[in-house]
């Protein structure tokens, strides 16, 4: 059996998570055996089986109100044991960090996180990629022993409409106190999806001159509905907020699209963005390092072309 | 209060990454080492602040061989009191974390620290998997602590936006910028790294189930498309029926 952590918020399930819902089942369909998804807590579970769990576990116990390290991965473990699931994963979020490792140890399993492939099953192991030094690099993990445990990296599949059948069981497993307290959560209202989720994302850097002049970038985004991003330097000086630093020591990210204003392309910015499928960079010196990493360029000043690709953007 | 800070020796940032000839390995000459970002700029640093004050002790591990001594060193001149080294190659984060809790699990430590990940192989495991070998609790990707008494305020980051939460020590939590600022050594702190001691002690037993087989570099971009500036309706035109992105 392979089952599939399957997170949710207010009880739906993103993108990602149907990902890994459908890795899941293609997963099993290679080993043979079913794919099952597990649900803490209480969610609308119909999508579940169309993206490909032949069965869905609903787990509701005391400890598993907020999120928690300890609760959380000895329901799963607990879970995996008692179904005989013998690869369990889970989409590579900010929990899945949390809990993977956690999960692993008490599994006594062969680890990895953010997997960017499907599997290729070599007898008794798993081959998987992931990146290394900050997507400088790929490597081929091969995972021995009996239990395998592995986050997905959002964007590695899509989801696919495989039409299991999904039917859903309560399951009752021993849950362990949770050991640390959730005080409160303060998201961004932003519509925008965040950036390690995002398809489009639009990025921009020290170019900009000053944070007042960030309306072109917003306006950009919005004409396609990405989420915005930064360089470095420009995090660091405080133009824009820290969670927008994409890079080797921000957020690594691989959307569709990246759009790079006005960023010259560093070693350490392009290893956070060169698992992005198409790179778009707009620079006005011709020397930029990025136009080297980029399948699109725009040689001008970027304060007189990102409004005229916004208006080519919004008539469509 | 008791502060362990685990610390790893990674390729600097702007190192090049080349493989060797059949891509079972990456091409170590010539790569210069550093101590890990994370490890060093924001856990050793709040660490540090922490023992400034409320007082205590701060120590670091790292697994690895002699050739680590440079970066255990510089974390001692930044400030830490002693270190410990496991002398064994970190071959797995599995393994890694096993050893650092086999070492430490006497220890009676406050507070354990490991950066965010490691910037060579990015896996942000180690610090998960050393919660559970020493069975406390955890908090990942730390942005902020205050800690009162016993207990530590966190602030994690969490998909578009933080979480906070409230911990009881001994914890182990893992850092991401935010949580301190990065100090540079000076001469004083240089000079009295040489007198603090680097304990060497024997790993425990750890296996590794997780190996690499092989690296691949990632596939270069074929030629750019330059587009003219004055024409961006062909950009989307580009975007949309070549690339299909849009």
């Amino acid at each position: 059996m392979v089952l599939v952590y399957v997170e949710h918020k207010d009880g739906k399930f993103k993108k990602n998570i149907l990902e890994a819902v459908t890795y899941g089942k293609k997963t099993a369909d290679m080993l043979s055996t079913e794919c099952a998804a597990l649900v803490i807590g209480n969610a609308d579970t119909s999508a579940l089986g169309t993206y490909g769990a032949d069965k869905v576990y609903t787990l509701n116990a005391d400890g598993l109100g907020d999120f928690d390290s300890q609760s959380y991965s000895s329901a799963i473990a607990n879970t995996a044991s008692q179904i005989g699931a013998k690869v369990v994963l889970m989409s590579d979020t900010a929990s899945a960090k949390t809990l993977l490792g956690r999960v692993a140890v008490k599994l006594d399993a062969a680890c990895i996180s953010a997997a960017s492939s499907l599997p290729k099953v070599e007898g008794d192991s798993i081959v998987v990629t992931s990146g290394t030094f900050s997507g400088k690099a790929i490597a081929h993990y091969s995972l021995s022993g009996d239990t395998k445990v592995m986050s997905i990296n959002g964007n590695t599949i899509k989801p696919e409409e495989l039409g299991a059948a999904g039917a859903t069981e309560a399951i009752s497993v021993a849950v362990d106190a949770p050991g640390v307290k959730v005080i409160g959560q303060d998201t961004l209202s932003s519509e925008r999806a965040p950036l390690p989720e995002a398809e489009l994302v639009v990025s921009a850097g020290r170019g900009m001159k000053g944070p007042e002049n960030w309306g072109i970038i917003e306006e950009l985004a919005d004409a396609i509905g990405a989420t915005t991003a930064c360089s470095r330097p420009v995090a660091d000086t405080g133009w824009r907020p820290h969670h927008e630093h994409v890079g080797q020591t921000g957020v690594a990210i691989r959307p569709n699209l990246y759009f790079a204003i006005g960023i010259s392309g560093a070693i350490q910015h392009l290893a956070g963005v060169n698992s992005s499928k198409v790179i778009v960079v707009i620079n006005k010196d011709p020397e930029a390092p990025f136009f080297k990493a980029a399948d699109y360029g725009v040689c001008a000043d970027l304060f007189d072309v990102v409004p005229k690709l916004t208006a080519a953007l919004k008539k469509g | 209060m008791k502060q362990l800070v685990c610390i790893s020796r990674t390729p600097e940032t702007t190192a090049n990454i080349a493989l060797n000839g059949d891509g079972t390995d990456i091409q170590t000459d010539g790569l210069n080492y550093i101590l890990n970002p994370y490890d060093e700029w924001y856990a050793l640093v709040r660490a540090l602040e922490l023992k400034e004050a409320q007082g205590g002790t701060v120590t670091v591990i790292n697994v690895g061989g002699a050739e680590n001594d440079i970066v255990i060193r510089k974390a001692l001149a930044i400030g830490a009191d002693d270190a410990i080294r496991v002398d064994a190659q970190p071959s797995s984060a599995m393994a890694v974390a096993k050893m650092i809790a086999d070492a430490t699990k006497d220890g009676a430590y406050d507070i354990v620290y490991c950066g965010k990940e490691s910037i060579d192989y990015n896996g942000s495991m180690t610090a998960s998997m050393l919660a559970e070998y020493l069975g406390l609790p955890f908090v990942s990707y730390a942005s902020h602590m205050d800690v009162s008494g016993n207990t530590a305020t966190i602030k994690r980051d969490i998909e578009g936006g933080t979480e906070t939460v409230e911990v009881p020590t001994p914890f182990v939590l893992s850092a991401a910028k935010g949580l301190a600022e990065q100090r540079i050594p000076n001469m004083r702190g240089i000079m009295m790294a040489k007198r603090k001691p680097i304990n060497v002690v024997s790993p425990g037993e750890a296996k590794n189930n997780a190996v690499v087989s092989m690296y691949e570099l990632p596939k270069g971009k074929g030629d750019i498309k330059m587009i003219d500036p004055d024409n961006m309706e062909e950009l989307v035109r580009l975007l949309k029926e070549e690339a299909k992105v849009l």
